[in-house]
């Protein structure tokens, strides 16, 4: 257990712990602006654009995560497309999740009651309104659940990254055993970094959950 | 022709409207294509559709790895989901138990493996563990991911059969065991299933992480077809890309399909059973 303060590991389990962090925080942040500009289109009322978003959706999220790094690293240098090992990371990570973010915004969609939007129509008020104040809100309310998974989950994916020459804690942990260490006790420290980082994204959301509640 | 979602945000059209959809229409495939025409471009100036390239795709030897992969990927598949369900069973019936005990273990292993990456446990496991033998690292790996998700799906699966049936269960005199087995796991299956084979698609996904410890799955195998096959124009990653994402891609699908087959036959089946409202 103690290998974690030997011969300047601490700061290279550190520098893996806030590498995973960033890629995690960047990723996410872009699968939301992915997710949500794809599940615009999913239920926009024009066929050519959901029909687009169904494959695009149906892609990526039945293409393997590690099977998209593959592709990001190998695939696009031969494309001269030269980018770091972190950026091609990002790019795969948030492509991968914004498919799933997508689908649960369009469900969190779907379980507004259609006599919602009705009601809100017959009071006069224009689409704009009717989203942002009627429709949205709820459907925000709704999505809390099964988006929290998606993003608990993003950091765990995230260590796919470390197969790929991005040091994170994968990556760490490979560094450590190849040096020789115990295996079990690298694990140890592993697993309790990650074991943090979802802890956090789980306050958050259970944070989020509880400004966002309204009495019924 | 719109789907449920679309009526829920937008008005039904009138000719205006029905208009400037058929604009936005028009613009948006004129988009489309030409993010197509980008990509092909793209691909063809970087000579990826030139022969050579896709040349190893004709030799039968090639052609009979790729097999050999798809065949190694759907045995860990196989063995993986059998593993992880009897495993989730398992799991489930300890968090459903009586005793204490029983269920602050269960509880505990079920959140440690939801918690952990995939990819650390199998790394951990083959490195330590398994280092001749890929093949069982990636499957007792997977096995004990899935197992706890599965444990999950298994438990909230029980839990959603309506409180009336266990407790008209025990007040026929029916013991636990009984009303376990013969009340409540027969109908919360019926729910369950769906969420089961969803979380199967996850487990087919992942046993794509066996190319990170060089176990001979698809992914490897087509690794190793491109870093091996120096043609006049490179290597060929992207053709083998092209050719291997349409099976995973496939292969998933097929099972999605299943998924939802019989969350539409369970559907029917429900029906037919529920007495017409009086």
């Amino acid at each position: 257990m103690g290998i974690l303060f030997e011969d300047g590991n601490f700061a290279l389990f550190r520098d893996g712990f806030l590498r995973t962090v960033e890629l995690s925080a960047i990723s996410a942040v872009l699968a939301m602006l992915l997710g949500i500009v794809l599940a615009a289109f999913r239920v926009s009322p024009v066929p050519a654009l959901r029909a687009f978003g169904t494959v695009w959706v149906n892609t990526f999220r039945n293409t393997p995560l590690t099977l998209l790094f593959f592709a990001v690293v190998f695939g696009l240098p031969r494309l001269d497309v030269h980018l770091e090992p972190f950026t091609f990371a990002v790019l795969a990570l948030s492509a991968y999740s914004g498919s799933f973010v997508c689908e649960v915004l369009r469900s969190g969609i779907n379980t507004v009651p259609l006599g919602q939007a009705e009601a809100a129509r017959s009071l006069g008020l224009n689409f704009g309104q009717t989203l942002g104040l009627v429709i949205l809100p709820q459907a925000v309310r709704a999505v809390m659940g099964p988006m929290s998974s998606i993003f608990i989950a993003l950091p765990r994916n995230s260590a796919v990254a470390g197969a790929f020459s991005v040091p994170e804690l994968f990556n760490v942990q490979a560094t450590l055993t190849d040096k020789g260490y115990a295996i079990f006790g690298i694990f140890f420290w592993i697993a309790i970094a990650y074991l943090v980082i979802s802890f956090g994204v789980q306050q958050l959301f259970s944070f989020a959950e509880k400004r966002l509640a309204v009495a019924r | 022709m719109s789907t449920r979602s679309a009526s829920v945000l937008y008005d039904a059209t009138g000719p205006k409207a029905r208009m400037r959809y058929r604009a936005f229409g028009v613009l948006s495939l004129v988009g489309i294509a030409a993010l197509l025409w980008f990509v092909y471009s793209r691909l063809d100036d970087a000579g990826q559709f030139s022969p050579d390239l896709w040349a190893p795709f004709e030799y039968a030897k090639v052609q009979q790895r790729i097999v050999d992969g798809v065949l190694e990927t759907l045995q860990v598949f196989g063995l993986a989901a059998a593993f992880s369900i009897t495993l989730g069973a398992l799991l489930a019936a300890g968090r459903l138990s009586d005793h204490r005990p029983v269920r602050a273990v269960c509880t505990a292993v079920v959140q440690f493996f939801r918690a952990m990456p995939l990819l650390i446990m199998i790394f951990a496991l083959y490195r330590a563990v398994f280092g001749a033998e890929p093949f069982w690292a990636l499957v007792i790996g997977l096995t004990l991911y899935n197992g706890a998700v599965q444990a999950e799906i298994i438990r909230s699966g029980v839990n959603a059969v309506p409180r009336g049936q266990a407790e008209a269960a025990y007040a026929l005199g029916l013991r636990k065991t009984s009303v376990m087995t013969t009340i409540l796991v027969p109908q919360a299956v019926r729910s369950m299933l769906p969420a089961i084979i969803g979380q199967l698609v996850v487990t087919l996904k992942d046993t794509s992480l066996g190319y990170i410890i060089a176990f001979h799955e698809l992914l490897y195998v087509g690794k190793l077809i491109a870093s091996n096959t120096s043609t006049p124009e490179g290597y060929p990653y992207i053709p083998v890309v092209l050719v291997i994402a349409p099976i995973y891609i496939g292969l998933c699908l097929a099972l999605t399909a299943l998924a939802k087959w019989i969350e539409a036959r369970g559907r029917r089946g429900t029906n037919r059973r529920t007495p017409a409202a009086a």
